[in-house]
C-alpha cells in the first residue's frame, strides 16, 4: 500500500482513494480534501439528493450550450405555424402565440434563470452573513441599529418593491433581481445572528480570545465557517421561492420583457389559451416544476451532510 | 515577594441592579511563582468564574489581580497571553470544529509573531504525548483525552509560565484523567510552570495541588494546605462537609 | 435476596453502521435479585445500553438479541410493545442522569407524576394527587404542595432527581434502574439522593440497578457490582471486596484514580489489552457470585 510522501502529494490513482480516506492526513491539503470527499460521499448516498444534482447539472449544461441544443432560434417568428401542438410542424414541444419553439425557448431560458439564481444566490445570503455575524458579535449598539435595518427591509413585500423600482427604474430582469435580493437577506442575517449567538460563547471562541484574537479575526475566520453551512442549506431551500417570485415578476410583465424568453414571462404569454392549447404555459410551468424541486432535494441533502447536529 | 498570581478582595458580578448577580465575593489568595493551586467548590461556587476574571472574560470585577507583579485593569495586552494560558473543561467544546489540530497550533504561534512555527507545532505535539499522525486530524477524529492533549498544547504553545486549568479532566473517563493528570504534572516540572486549578474533585485537587482555596456561594470560606486536608485538620463546617461527601 | 426478579441471557445489542455491525453490548448474562447491583464501565462499555435493554428502549436499526431477558419467569422479548408500555414505569422503571431532560418543562411538576401514576392504575384524581404528595414527602421534599404546583425549572438539581425519584416510583414497580443518577449533581447532593433511593428500594424490597462510571462510588453504595469494558463484564464482585477484585482491567481501574488520602507522584496508566475485548463475558447470575 502506497504511504503519503512527506509533503503530503497525492500517489497513484489506485490509492487516492485509500489516500482520502486515511485516517492520518499529513499535511493540510490532504485533511482538507479528506474532509471534502468523506462530505461528498455522504452526499452521494442520498440519491433524492443526487437527483437534485443531477436535473442542476442539467440546467447548467443547457444554458452552456444553449446554441447547440436548441433546434429552433428563440425569437424566429413563424405566424403560419403558430400554436402547434407538440410534436407537429418540428416543435418537439409545440410553438407559442408567435410561431416560436418552445423548446428552443425554455433552452435560453434556462440562461435567464440562471442568471437570477446565481445573482440572488451570491448577493442575498452574503449581506446576511456580513449584517448578521456582526450584530451577534458586537451586541449592544451595533446588534441594535443592524437588527432594526433588517426589520425594516423584511417589512417590505417583494411585489411590491419590485413594482416600485420598476416604476423608479423601469423594467428588467436586473431590477427585478435587485427587488429581490433586498427583500431576500433579511432571514440570511437572522440565521447568521442567531448561530453566531450560539457560537460566541463557546469555549473554543474563549480559547483563541485568549490567543489575542481581535473581533474581526474571530468573526471571519472562527464565526463565519460554521455559519455557511446553515445558510448554504437555507439559501438552496430558498431557491424555489426566488425562481418562483422571478417568474411571478415576470409573469406581471416586471421582470424579463419581452421578447426574451424568461419562464415567469412565457407562462404569462400562454395563460390566454390554457384551455386549447395548454402546452404554451404548461411547458415552462413543468421546467419551473422541475428546477425548484432539484433545489429542494439539494438542499435536503445538503443537509444532511453538512449539519453540525448530524456530525458530533 | 513577587507571587505568580495575587488575588485582592476580588468580587465579580453579571448583570445590573435587581438582575445582579454576585459570583464572586471578596476573593483573595495567592499562588507563589512555580506553585499549584486549587479552587476547589460545587456548581455556582464562582470558582470557574475567578479564572475568567483573570483571563479578562468576565467583564464587572472590582478588586486586585496580579500576575507576576503586573497588575491587571480592564483589558488584556498580549504580553499577558504569552504569560497565562488556559485550559478549557469540555473537550469537545474547546477546539474548532473545522480547524486541524496543526491550524489551532499555527494560530496561536502566528497571532503572537513566533518563528519556526512548524517546528514548534511538532516540539508541542511530542509535549504532549501525540504523534505527528494527529498533526492533520480534525477534532471529531480525535477521542476526548486527545482533544484535551490539543488544548494542553495549544496553552503551551505561547510559552506561559501561568496555566489556569478549569476542571481539565471531569470530563473524562478515569484512566484517561490519569493520563492527563500524569501529563500536567510532567509538563509542569519541565517547563516549571505555575497552576491555578479549579475542580469539584478533592482527590483530582489533592493529586495536583499543595494548596487549596474552598470556595462556597461565591467566597473562599478556607484556605488551607493539601496534607491539612488530607488529615482533616479543618474547623470550617463546609470543608467538613466537602470531604465526608467525598467518598 | 435470593429471590430473582430479573434474569437476563446472552444479551447482545448491536447496531448497523457504514462500516460493518457495531455491537455496544456483547453476549452478556447477569441476573438481579432484591439487591443493589451496580453495573460498572467507562464510556463505551455498553453499561447503559443494557439498562436501556431491558426496558426495550433502543431504537431502530439498532438490535436487541438474548435468549432471555425474564422479569418474574416472564420473556420481556416476548411481549407486544403494549404489554411493554405496562411493563414500563409500573414494574421496572428507570432514572436518567439529568432532571432537566427527563422532566416535561411545561407542565407542572404535580401533573406530571399523577399522570405517570394514573396511567398504569385507575384511580380518581384526588387519590393521584395525595399519593402524589405522600411520595414527595417521602423523598424528603420539604414543601411538597408548592413543589407539586411548581414548574421544573424552579427546581435544582437535586430537587429535580429527588421528583424524578417520586415519580418512578408512584406505581410501585420491582425493579429500579437507575442510568447514572447522580452524575449530573453537586457531591454534597449525591449523597442526599443516593440516600433517598436507597432506603426507598429497601423499604419496598425492590431491586436496584446502577449504572455509573465512578467505581467508587458504586462499591460504597452498592451490594454488587459487574464491571464492563467493551460490551462484555470481564468481572463480578460483591461491593465491599472491591479492592481484591483480579481482573487487570478493575485493578488498573482502581489504581489509576487519585485518592486524597494516599498521595502518590504518578497515577498509574491503565494499560488496556485488546485480549480483553476476546474473552467471553463473565457470568453475572447469582448462583455464580458469593453474595450470601
Amino acid at each position: 500500500m502506497n504511504t503519503p510522501t512527506e509533503s503530503g502529494v497525492a500517489p497513484r490513482q489506485e490509492t487516492l482513494r485509500a489516500w482520502l480516506l486515511s485516517d492520518t492526513p499529513t499535511s493540510r491539503k490532504q485533511a482538507k480534501l479528506a474532509a471534502l470527499y468523506r462530505a461528498w460521499l455522504s452526499f452521494r448516498s442520498n440519491p433524492m439528493a443526487m437527483l437534485g444534482l443531477i436535473i442542476l447539472m442539467l440546467l447548467v449544461g443547457t444554458a452552456a450550450f444553449a446554441p447547440l441544443l436548441a433546434t429552433h432560434d428563440p425569437f424566429a417568428q413563424d405566424l403560419a405555424k403558430r400554436l402547434s401542438a407538440p410534436g407537429v410542424n418540428g416543435y418537439i414541444l409545440g410553438s407559442d402565440t408567435l410561431g416560436r419553439d418552445i423548446l428552443s425557448r425554455l433552452i435560453y431560458g434556462a440562461r435567464i434563470t440562471l442568471y437570477i439564481v446565481t445573482l440572488v444566490a451570491l448577493l442575498a445570503p452574503i449581506v446576511g452573513l456580513l449584517v448578521g455575524t456582526l450584530a451577534g458579535y458586537m451586541g449592544g449598539w451595533t446588534n441594535l441599529i443592524l437588527m432594526r435595518i433588517t426589520d425594516i427591509f423584511l417589512a417590505f413585500p417583494r411585489l411590491i418593491l419590485a413594482l416600485a423600482f420598476v416604476s423608479a427604474l423601469g423594467a428588467g430582469i436586473e431590477n427585478a433581481v435587485l427587488a429581490i435580493v433586498l427583500t431576500a437577506w433579511p432571514p440570511y442575517a437572522r440565521i447568521a445572528r442567531a448561530e453566531t449567538l450560539t457560537i460566541r460563547n463557546s469555549d473554543f471562541i474563549s480559547a483563541v480570545k485568549l490567543q489575542g484574537a481581535g473581533a474581526m479575526r474571530i468573526i471571519t475566520r472562527h464565526i463565519w465557517p460554521l455559519c455557511i453551512s446553515s445558510l448554504v442549506i437555507r439559501v438552496t431551500l430558498d431557491m424555489a421561492g426566488i425562481i418562483l417570485t422571478a417568474a411571478g415578476l415576470g409573469f406581471l410583465g416586471l421582470g424579463a420583457q419581452p421578447p426574451s424568453p424568461e419562464w415567469g414571462a412565457m407562462i404569462s404569454a400562454g395563460r390566454k389559451f390554457i384551455l386549447d392549447h395548454w402546452w404554451v404555459a404548461t411547458m415552462p410551468g413543468l421546467a419551473i416544476f422541475a428546477v425548484s424541486l432539484a433545489f429542494n432535494l439539494l438542499g435536503d441533502g445538503l443537509r444532511d451532510v453538512l449539519d453540525p447536529k448530524s456530525k458530533s | 515577594m513577587n507571587y505568580g498570581i495575587d488575588l485582592k478582595d476580588v468580587s465579580v458580578w453579571f448583570g445590573e441592579g435587581s438582575e445582579r448577580v454576585d459570583a464572586v465575593r471578596h476573593a483573595s489568595f495567592t499562588v507563589p511563582e512555580g506553585g499549584s493551586f486549587g479552587l476547589v467548590g460545587e456548581s455556582g461556587s464562582g470558582k470557574s468564574t475567578i479564572l475568567k476574571a483573570i483571563t479578562g472574560l468576565a467583564e464587572n470585577w472590582q478588586g486586585s489581580i496580579t500576575i507576576l507583579g503586573n497588575q491587571l485593569g480592564k483589558t488584556r495586552s498580549n504580553q499577558f497571553y504569552k504569560s497565562v494560558q488556559m485550559v478549557f473543561q469540555d473537550p469537545y467544546a474547546s477546539l474548532h470544529p473545522r480547524y486541524t489540530v496543526d491550524q489551532v497550533l499555527s494560530e496561536s504561534l502566528s497571532l503572537n509573531t513566533f518563528d519556526n512555527i512548524d517546528q514548534r507545532i511538532v516540539a508541542a505535539l511530542d509535549d504532549v504525548g501525540l504523534g505527528q499522525s494527529f498533526r492533520f486530524r480534525y477534532p471529531h477524529q480525535l477521542s476526548g483525552g486527545q482533544r484535551q492533549r490539543v488544548a494542553i498544547a495549544r496553552a503551551l504553545v505561547l510559552e506561559p509560565s501561568i496555566l489556569l486549568l478549569d476542571e481539565p479532566t471531569s470530563a473524562l473517563d478515569v484512566s484517561v484523567q490519569a493520563e492527563i493528570l500524569n501529563l500536567l504534572t510532567d509538563l509542569r516540572q519541565e517547563h516549571d510552570l505555575t497552576y491555578l486549578m479549579v475542580s469539584h474533585d478533592l482527590a483530582v485537587v489533592g493529586h495536583m495541588c499543595s494548596n487549596v482555596g474552598v470556595m462556597n456561594s461565591g467566597e473562599i470560606v478556607e484556605i488551607l494546605s493539601i496534607e491539612d486536608l488530607r488529615e482533616r485538620k479543618t474547623n470550617h463546617p463546609y470543608t467538613r462537609q466537602l470531604l465526608e461527601a467525598s467518598v | 435476596m435470593t429471590d430473582t426478579l430479573l434474569r437476563v441471557d446472552n444479551l447482545t445489542v448491536s447496531f448497523p453502521t457504514r462500516t460493518g455491525v457495531f455491537e455496544a453490548v456483547r453476549d452478556i448474562s447477569f441476573s438481579l435479585g432484591r439487591e443493589r447491583l451496580g453495573i460498572v464501565g467507562e464510556s463505551g462499555s455498553g453499561k447503559s445500553m443494557t439498562g436501556r435493554s431491558i426496558l426495550r428502549l433502543i431504537q431502530k436499526p439498532g438490535l436487541i438479541d438474548a435468549k432471555q431477558i425474564s422479569l418474574h419467569g416472564e420473556n420481556l422479548l416476548e411481549f407486544s410493545e403494549k404489554d411493554m408500555r405496562k411493563v414500563r414505569g409500573h414494574r421496572i422503571s428507570m432514572i436518567m442522569q439529568d432532571p432537566k431532560f427527563s422532566l416535561n418543562p411545561v407542565m407542572k411538576i404535580g401533573d406530571q407524576i399523577t399522570e405517570g401514576y394514573r396511567l398504569h392504575k385507575k384511580i380518581s384524581k384526588a387519590e393521584a394527587r395525595t399519593a402524589s404528595l405522600e411520595m414527595l414527602d417521602a423523598v424528603l421534599i420539604r414543601d411538597p404542595e408548592r413543589v407539586y404546583n411548581a414548574y421544573p425549572h424552579e427546581m435544582s438539581g437535586g430537587m429535580g432527581q429527588r421528583i424524578m425519584i417520586a415519580m418512578m416510583l408512584i406505581p410501585g414497580p420491582e425493579i429500579l434502574i437507575a442510568d447514572e443518577p447522580t452524575s449530573a449533581l453537586d457531591v454534597t447532593v449525591q449523597k442526599e439522593v443516593l440516600e433517598i433511593m436507597d432506603r426507598l428500594v429497601r423499604e419496598r424490597g425492590m431491586g436496584l440497578i446502577f449504572i455509573s462510571h465512578d467505581l467508587q462510588l458504586v462499591s460504597a453504595f452498592c451490594d454488587r457490582i459487574l464491571i464492563m469494558y467493551g460490551g462484555r463484564i470481564v468481572e463480578t464482585c460483591r461491593a465491599d471486596r472491591l479492592q481484591d477484585a483480579t481482573h487487570p482491567y478493575t485493578r488498573g481501574l482502581l489504581n489509576s484514580m487519585p485518592q486524597l488520602a494516599y498521595p502518590r507522584p504518578h497515577l498509574e496508566v491503565l494499560a488496556r489489552d485488546d485480549a480483553w475485548r476476546d474473552q467471553p463475558s463473565v457470568s453475572g447470575h447469582l448462583e455464580a457470585s458469593d453474595v450470601p
